[in-house]
């Protein structure tokens, strides 16, 4: 550095360098309870500026999520989604296949499953609805092999796919709701007409905990967990995650690879658009209150967990708690502080997940040197 | 044709070691341009090119290379253009230092002087590559301390020990792969302009690298070039970020016997410039051949401190082994049944262009066929052409007598073929993987391993333990993320999952570069049984030596074709070196 530029010396550094050991689960324990804490007291400040007392606001959202019986039966329903569409990921960025497209399989999985629906109406319940589900996931699974393929075959960058398959998966669903499938008992408004009760999936009464498809998802968990631990498939794509080099030097097809990995990852984001169109709402109505962001949610899902399987049904109950909380609040304080809120407190965990293999170290001024 | 006579180069040769620290940018400018006409006026033909003119011109170069060695950093700077010959530059007291279950340093005294060559000698898990990173602040010690100059210093991250005038070429490459050489270079500088410094950059090393042999293309992108071109990128980094103390982690590793030479010759003119040279090896040839001083290591303890010029190989290598060396000797073998075949053999490299041309050559069992060639001549693409890794664009590979020409790496691995890669830690092992996961890498889809679509786990457990007692891997347990491994023990790994099942043909790329002495021979030596127990071996290797002592025939392969293949008997290092420097024969 030239001698006019001396001054620079005076900005503080900040450089992130590498722990020896990353941090213990205890210590990563108290890293997230500390990260939510910033989370809060900047969310906090927030609501100050909004003229809400930080602490009526933080009450309310409390009673509103983990304080009420309500709260609790929200942050189930929206618990099953996520960590359906969590799961799916966490073996997508496993094998590093950055899936950004949870949410358009969500909605293809929620058409494929109305098409049953609204096609078989005299059918029995058993039938209807392990077909909705089949149907579901092999559309949702469908529409994630397509970025497979060109990324495995052509190197066409995944990222850039999924997403955009999201708008052509939002721009049939309203294509459908307000051309072939509108309903005739809506009164002109986009939607289908609701599901025959046996098309319906069961609910916990008094809820929308649709209760098949929370188990479903825990299930899911709990296999693809052993799925990556113990089987051949799983340890192919741990292999072609971390080197592909490797993969390729052992014989591993990326190709099969990825098509499995989306099959998975695709399969399982649709199901989760079964759960919602024929546990929650029981119709196909606008895009956005079918998939409701759950699909780019469940990345920070699948993150929160360390991409561990079973971590999910942890990450995605809490997540779904900072939803609902958020919610809570909506109709006391303006909508956009809400939706801060829980994108501060989602935010502050996910950047702080680096501090678990790293430390932040700020140097100021010259460095030593003897003259 | 403009020029300056040689004695205003020498001049301002002596002008940047005197002159004040603001004249030297000015210089350094007006350097840049005239080099800049100069090669330019040679490129495009310019001028009559007399040989007196040549010999100036070189001359001349040559001067402005020092020059940009000698002295463009600030007088702040530790070793400034008023350091001495024979000053001290680094003097290290009582380094200790411990990871979790190893003492890597146990109270190691170093002192380094200005124009010194310093070998740091030692076995792979000695400590030399602890102590170096310490110096180069990327590890703290636990105990000692560091004087740089006469003062001590804390060094607290690497770019500290930029900012102090300490240079370090990794053993590892420290290289962004998919951007070219210049933006490689530009961004290891710590001037330059903000916006595409890589043009300014681009000729600086065009400048530079001619000079001292260190040929690359700036525009070629990294992730094509070979191992040894990559080194070549690291060291013009160091070489043109201006370090005072140059710090190389086993930098010949992954040069051929030519490079070198270059090297060490590069080396030997920063030396005479004044830069103090920590060299990283465990080659006793070198150490006798470039160093001025040696500090040798073993277990993190310093076990000697001689001149090189008061020592010799075998008292070196007592040092560093405690034994004397006993060089494996191998009888000729009588070539068995034909395991492998090529026929007219093409591959297209990752540049496009035709790496390996019409290769023929069959290697019958007990066989031991060893591929000698520059860096970057086809052999690594021939090797994985073999391994079914790399398309084949014509010809075929028979092995055992199938066709498998482009039938993938698991059809060859599944006809008993081991593959040990040349990119250990890219490709032969997955860091991130436990050792028993990298122990069935290649075999884990056998029936011995699986169980249907199951990893019989308890079967990889009991074979894991097998390979780590039999080849003697260090290692806390199987579960182990083999990124925690050493080198030599990585090797063993690769070794072990490779040629622990007699298999009918190993193909083994550069087997022990980069590994000591001990790890070395028993390497050599367990190719040498597996030969013996009826294995076709082909070598790939930049270590004539290693070629010479365990080949039965010698292929030469020079820009992707084989010049020659020579039986061992006829074979001499002369005729050898003149294939590969393009003679035919």
């Amino acid at each position: 550095m030239s001698p006019s530029a001396r001054w620079l010396w005076m900005i503080p550094r900040i450089s992130a360098q590498k722990r020896r050991e990353p941090l213990t689960p205890k210590q990563s324990f108290v890293l997230m309870l500390s990260a939510i804490a910033v989370g809060i007291i900047l969310g906090g400040l927030l609501f100050s500026l909004v003229g809400v007392s930080p602490l009526y606001a933080y009450g309310k959202i409390l009673q509103g999520s983990f304080g009420s019986p309500q709260g609790w039966k929200e942050i189930w329903r929206k618990c099953i989604p996520l960590m359906m569409a969590g799961v799916g990921l966490v073996i997508a960025f496993k094998a590093v296949f950055w899936n950004i497209g949870a949410e358009g399989q969500m909605l293809v999985g929620a058409i494929g499953a109305t098409w049953i629906a609204l096609s078989f109406k005299q059918a029995p319940a058993w039938v209807l609805l392990p077909s909705m589900f089949g149907c579901g996931f092999a559309l949702g699974a469908a529409f994630c092999v397509i970025p497979a393929i060109l990324r495995s075959r052509f190197n066409v960058n995944e990222v850039i796919t999924t997403l955009m398959l999201n708008y052509v998966a939002m721009q049939l669903v309203s294509y459908l709701i307000d051309g072939p499938w509108k309903g005739k008992t809506q009164h002109g408004y986009p939607y289908t007409d609701p599901f025959v009760e046996a098309a319906r999936i069961p609910r916990i009464p008094g809820t929308f905990i649709h209760y098949p498809t929370l188990i479903i998802g825990v299930v899911a968990c709990v296999l693809l967990y052993y799925f990556m631990k113990r089987t051949r498939a799983g340890y192919e794509i741990k292999v072609t995650g971390y080197s592909p080099r490797a993969a390729e030097y052992a014989g591993i097809s990326y190709v099969k690879t990825l098509l499995v990995v989306a099959l998975i990852s695709g399969g399982l984001a649709g199901i989760a658009g079964v759960g919602e169109v024929a546990g929650v709402h029981g119709r196909l109505m606008y895009p956005y209150y079918i998939s409701g962001g759950y699909g780019f949610t469940a990345i920070i899902v699948a993150w929160l967990a360390r991409l561990h399987p079973a971590g999910v049904i942890v990450s995605s109950i809490f997540v779904s708690a900072v939803l609902v909380g958020g919610d809570a609040m909506r109709l006391r304080v303006p909508l956009a502080s809400v939706n801060i809120f829980t994108g501060l407190i989602l935010l502050m965990l996910v950047s702080t997940e680096i501090l678990r293999t790293h430390y932040v170290k700020v140097t100021w001024g010259e460095p030593t040197r003897p003259s | 044709m403009p020029c300056g006579s040689w004695q205003d180069a020498a001049r301002r040769v002596q002008n940047r070691c005197l002159g004040s620290p603001l004249g030297l940018g000015r210089s350094r400018r007006v350097d840049g341009e005239s080099l800049l006409s100069r090669s330019h006026d040679a490129a495009t033909g310019v001028g009559p090119i007399t040989t007196q003119g040549f010999v100036a011109e070189v001359r001349r170069k040559l001067a402005d290379a020092l020059a940009l060695l000698a002295g463009e950093r600030p007088a702040k700077a530790f070793v400034g253009p008023d350091q001495k010959m024979g000053d001290i530059v680094l003097e290290a007291r009582g380094i200790r230092k411990v990871f979790p279950g190893v003492v890597a340093n146990d109270g190691v005294d170093l002192t380094v002087r200005a124009g010194e060559i310093h070998a740091l000698l030692g076995e792979n898990g000695a400590g030399k590559t602890t102590l170096v990173k310490i110096l180069y602040g990327v590890y703290t010690p636990d105990e000692g301390e560091i004087m740089l100059g006469g003062q001590p210093v804390k060094i607290g991250s690497p770019r500290d020990a930029r900012d102090l005038g300490i240079g370090m070429v990794h053993q590892h490459f420290m290289l962004s792969e998919p951007n070219t050489v210049a933006e490689n270079v530009a961004l290891g500088l710590p001037e330059g302009r903000m916006l595409f410094p890589e043009e300014e950059v681009r000729r600086r090393i065009q400048d530079f690298s001619g000079v001292y042999g260190l040929k690359v293309d700036p525009e070629a992108k990294v992730w094509q070039l070979s191992a040894g071109e990559k080194q070549k990128i690291e060291i013009l980094k160091a070489l043109l970020a201006r370090a005072r103390l140059l710090i190389l982690d086993e930098p010949t590793a992954v040069l051929t016997p030519l490079e070198t030479q270059e090297l060490f010759a590069a080396l030997r003119l920063m030396a005479q410039q004044g830069k103090a040279i920590i060299f990283i090896t465990h080659k006793l040839e070198e150490v006798l051949s470039v160093a001025d001083r040696v500090t040798v290591l073993r277990k993190g303890r310093v076990v000697g401190n001689v001149n090189t010029s008061e020592t010799d190989r075998r008292q070196l290598a007592n040092l560093m082994v405690g034994m004397d060396l006993v060089p494996s000797k191998k009888a000729l073998a009588k070539p068995g049944e034909v395991v492998l075949e090529v026929a007219a053999l093409s591959v297209i490299g990752d540049r496009g262009n035709e790496a390996c041309r019409g290769i023929s050559f069959s290697l019958g069992t007990g066989e031991i066929l060893g591929v000698a060639g520059v860096a970057g001549n086809g052999q690594r693409e021939l090797v994985e052409a073999l391994a079914g890794i790399r398309r084949v664009a014509s010809g075929c590979v028979r092995i055992l007598g199938r066709d498998v020409t482009n039938h993938g790496p698991r059809a060859v691995a599944n006809l008993g073929v081991a593959y040990i890669p040349e990119d250990r830690l890219g490709m032969g092992i997955v860091p991130d993987m436990t050792i028993k996961e990298n122990l069935v890498l290649r075999k884990y889809w056998q029936p011995e391993f699986s169980r249907g679509m199951f990893l019989h786990e308890s079967a990889v457990d009991v074979y894991a333990g097998e390979m780590i007692d039999a080849y003697e891997i260090m290692t806390p347990s199987s579960d182990t993320l083999s990124r925690k491994l050493s080198g030599g023990n990585i090797q063993r790994l690769i070794l072990a999952r490779e040629t622990s099942g007699r298999p009918r043909l190993i193909i083994a790329s550069h087997p022990t570069s980069g590994l000591d002495v001990k790890a070395t021979s028993e390497i050599r030596a367990k190719l040498l049984r597996a030969a013996d127990d009826g294995s076709a071996i082909l070598l790939d290797s930049e270590d004539l030596e290693e070629i010479f002592e365990l080949s039965d025939r010698i292929a030469v392969i020079v820009r992707g074709q084989f010049v020659g293949i020579v039986p061992r008997a006829e074979a001499t290092l002369e005729k050898i070196g003149l294939l590969m420097g393009g003679a035919t024969g």
